[in-house]
């Protein structure tokens, strides 16, 4: 056992030593990382002064786990030669926030370009942790984008990033299984039900779908619902989980959790992989960009799975967002303009193709209407057309919604409290409500006045 | 003595014998001092304050931060779970260990060179790695467990609520046993073998031996093992940790007070907080590793 302790004595040091060290230089440049850049002051700055660095040139770092991120960065350096871009992947989702907040504590050190997730992005840019791109008079792109994933890229009134992608949730349903029980794809939540109870009563090895208790999943679920659990306005914030969407959406899962007709496998585990190939997990409702997942991490699903538009309440069209991401400028950085200019290229320029050639799904209004992209016949998939229903499902994302400016936070103690009643298989109210209850006491402790 | 001073005092200062000494032991010290002592104290000092993590705002909060970690039900619930893996695992760990490490000394074993390897090659797989490992087997969908049970008909689901620690325990029980077989060992290697002989002439049969010689000749050994097992008991993370990918809902982000500090700072940057329970739990260590010293130790004399 001893050397086990001693590694993990020296992990502790080692945390310790990094937080010693981070804090000392954050006390020593304390409120210095404000507005050392050009976008800070109140001078507007315009697109051309973007095209000037460009030309200028000069090198900047990337952080991102984008599939497509590499290729990106090839073409942009083969197009502009004299700008030189240092890509890191820096880890997936939350081992990759952890390293950029880190590193902004610290004071140094953080890339000039970061990739983060829209859920995420209140969280670095309320602090000022990153700069706002309407300085470069970037808003004007507002119309290349679909509003929900514009609004997404929006904290208060600045512009902190242009959107990549985008996840408008669709239905992904097996065919086979749908086939081989008699099951008609389900256009309500209402017909969802029945047709799980259906499933799980013929085999109790199958499952309609499979939630673990996932933040991501549950936030979207209430936002379809039409919920808007989280309102910030500066340092206020309310949090709500008792409002009709949040108990419109419980009031349908709790039926579903309780009478366990949903599976449980953790998401993104090889038994979840294999559980999507093989016929255990009938459906998933899941973000746009599921297709690339199916596709290369579950072959044994080739030709059986079909895209439908997610069910509904009422059973006309709604959808919401399940993750997607942004590209940031961070205010470390000493060359926010040509950063900038990257952003634009990756996201309004050139970057897109490359992108889109790496299976991602765009929030950029014209690609999403490009008859090339909307017709493609997908051989995993039948040979279905999926983008006409995943397009068709951006247009219909419910507006208004807002993430809690430490949605990070939030998704880590989900476990801790809704993740609770998931495992007793009881009341998912009664673990929002110990949510709800945990969040509005974090907030109050870091510095906001939550639901005062 | 008073010479002896004198001729000292004569030579340069640097040849002085304490300096010398003290030049010696220099690296070592300051490399204790800059990744020991500083944390330490950094991490108590950080106990004292408490930050926002939006909006800035540093505050001096004295003792608060202990109050609220001692009345807080989270950091008990870890610090309860881990005396509980405690107290089932390093008996387990410990007594296997010593079994195999009387085993190999018995010279009764036909390869004990192999045997040997073989107990002790799980330490030798990177801990995360074997987690990761033992992860695969726990899967009851289509996992090792998920094939046993089909075999026999059973309905063990190591990830459930109800076999986790045990799940546990299992593994750091397999990572570890060979480590300390190899304690006890090299313990009995060192007993005199005058001793044995006089057990003989007395007629003291195998076992007899091994209650009234061995064991007691290695008692040191054990109490050593006891110790380090204490500190790796209260320290659990990586094992939960890596769990919590199959079981998110089941170990939460305080299942095991080193969890908890690490997903106070790193998941909500409560760092001040973090720090008082690092420093409070390091301190329930001491105190219990401590008494077990002085136990074992009286009990050797």
């Amino acid at each position: 056992m001893k050397i086990g302790h001693r590694r993990r004595f020296r992990r502790l040091g080692a945390i310790t030593a990094a937080l010693a060290a981070s804090s000392l230089i954050l006390a020593g440049c304390g409120g210095s990382g404000g507005d050392n850049g050009s976008a800070g002051s109140g001078a507007k700055a315009s697109p051309q002064a973007l095209d000037a660095a460009l030309k200028k040139g000069g090198t900047i770092t990337y952080w991102s786990w984008t599939p497509s991120a590499e290729a990106q960065v090839k073409a942009f350096t083969d197009e502009y030669p004299n700008v030189k871009v240092n890509y890191v992947n820096a880890g997936t989702g939350n081992d990759h926030y952890k390293k950029l907040q880190n590193a902004i504590k610290a004071g140094s050190g953080a890339p000039d370009v970061a990739q983060i997730e829209y859920q995420a992005l209140p969280q670095f840019a309320l602090p000022g942790s990153l700069v706002d791109l309407s300085a470069y008079g970037l808003d004007s792109l507002e119309s290349d984008y679909t509003p929900s994933t514009w609004a997404a890229v929006h904290v208060g009134d600045g512009l902190y990033g242009l959107p990549q992608d985008s996840g408008p949730m669709a239905m992904f349903y097996n065919k086979d299984v749908f086939d081989k029980y008699h099951l008609t794809v389900p256009k309500t939540w209402d017909e969802y039900i029945a047709v799980a109870k259906k499933l799980h009563q013929a085999d109790p090895t199958k499952f309609i779908t499979d939630d673990p208790g996932d933040p991501g999943f549950a936030t979207s679920m209430i936002w379809q619902a039409g919920g808007k659990p989280f309102t910030t306005d500066g340092k206020k914030v309310t949090i709500n989980f008792q409002d009709d969407g949040s108990k419109k959406w419980t009031s349908v899962w709790n039926q579903l959790v309780g009478d366990g007709s949903i599976g449980q496998i953790a998401g993104w585990t090889d038994e979840w992989y294999k559980a999507l190939g093989d016929g255990t997990i009938a459906t998933m409702n899941i973000g746009a960009w599921m297709p690339g997942v199916f596709e290369s991490s579950v072959p044994g699903g080739a030709g059986k799975w079909r895209v439908a538009p997610m069910p509904t309440y009422d059973g006309q069209p709604a959808t919401a967002e399940n993750g997607g991401s942004t590209e940031s400028v961070l205010k470390q950085s000493k060359n926010p303009a040509l950063a900038a200019a990257f952003v634009r290229w990756l996201n309004n320029g050139n970057g897109i193709k490359p992108f889109l050639e790496k299976g991602g799904f765009p929030a950029t209004v014209k690609d999403l209407n490009d008859p090339s992209f909307v017709n493609k016949p997908d051989p995993y998939f039948g040979g279905q057309p999926v983008n006409q229903v995943l397009t068709a499902a951006a247009k219909s994302v419910v507006p208004g919604w807002s993430y809690l400016p430490y949605e990070l936070y939030a998704n880590n103690i989900f476990g801790d409290t809704v993740g609770k009643s998931y495992l007793a298989k009881s009341d998912l109210n009664a673990g929002l409500e110990s949510w709800q209850n945990a969040l509005v006491k974090y907030g109050n402790e870091q510095g906001f006045e939550v639901n005062k | 003595m008073s010479a002896l001073h004198t001729v000292s005092n004569r030579r340069r200062w640097w040849s002085h014998r304490e300096i010398r000494g003290w030049a010696f032991v220099a690296p070592f010290l300051v490399v204790f001092a800059l990744v020991f002592l500083a944390p330490i104290g950094y991490a108590f000092y950080l106990s004292l304050y408490r930050e926002q993590a939006f909006f800035g705002g540093n505050t001096f909060v004295g003792a608060a931060n202990y109050v609220d970690v001692v009345t807080d039900a989270r950091f008990w619930d870890g610090a309860v779970r881990v005396l509980e893996f405690f107290a089932i695992q390093v008996p387990i760990m410990l007594g296997l260990a010593l079994v195999a490490a009387l085993a190999i000394d018995s010279g009764r074993l036909r390869a004990p060179r192999t045997f040997r390897l073989v107990i002790f090659l799980p330490y030798a797989v990177p801990g995360v790695v074997a987690v990761l490992l033992w992860g695969y087997l726990y899967g009851t969908n289509f996992g090792l467990a998920g094939d046993v049970n089909d075999l026999l008909g059973t309905a063990i689901r190591p990830l459930s609520e109800r076999w986790m620690l045990t799940s546990i325990v299992n593994i750091v029980t397999w990572e570890f046993v060979g480590y300390n077989m190899l304690i006890f060992y090299s313990a009995l290697r060192t007993v005199p073998e005058d001793l044995y002989e006089a057990a003989a002439l007395d007629g003291a049969g195998p076992l007899r031996t091994v209650f009234s010689v061995k064991i007691p000749a290695i008692r040191g050994a054990i109490v050593i093992a006891t110790i380090f097992s204490i500190i790796g008991s209260f320290q659990l993370f990586n094992e939960p940790n890596i769990l919590r990918n199959l079981a998110p809902n089941l170990i939460d982000t305080h299942y095991t007070p080193n969890m908890y500090a690490y997903n106070l700072s790193f998941g909500g940057q409560q760092y001040n907080y973090s720090a008082t329970v690092a420093i409070v739990m390091g301190v329930i260590t001491a105190i219990i590793a401590y008494v077990v010293q002085l136990r074992g130790s009286r009990e050797a004399l």
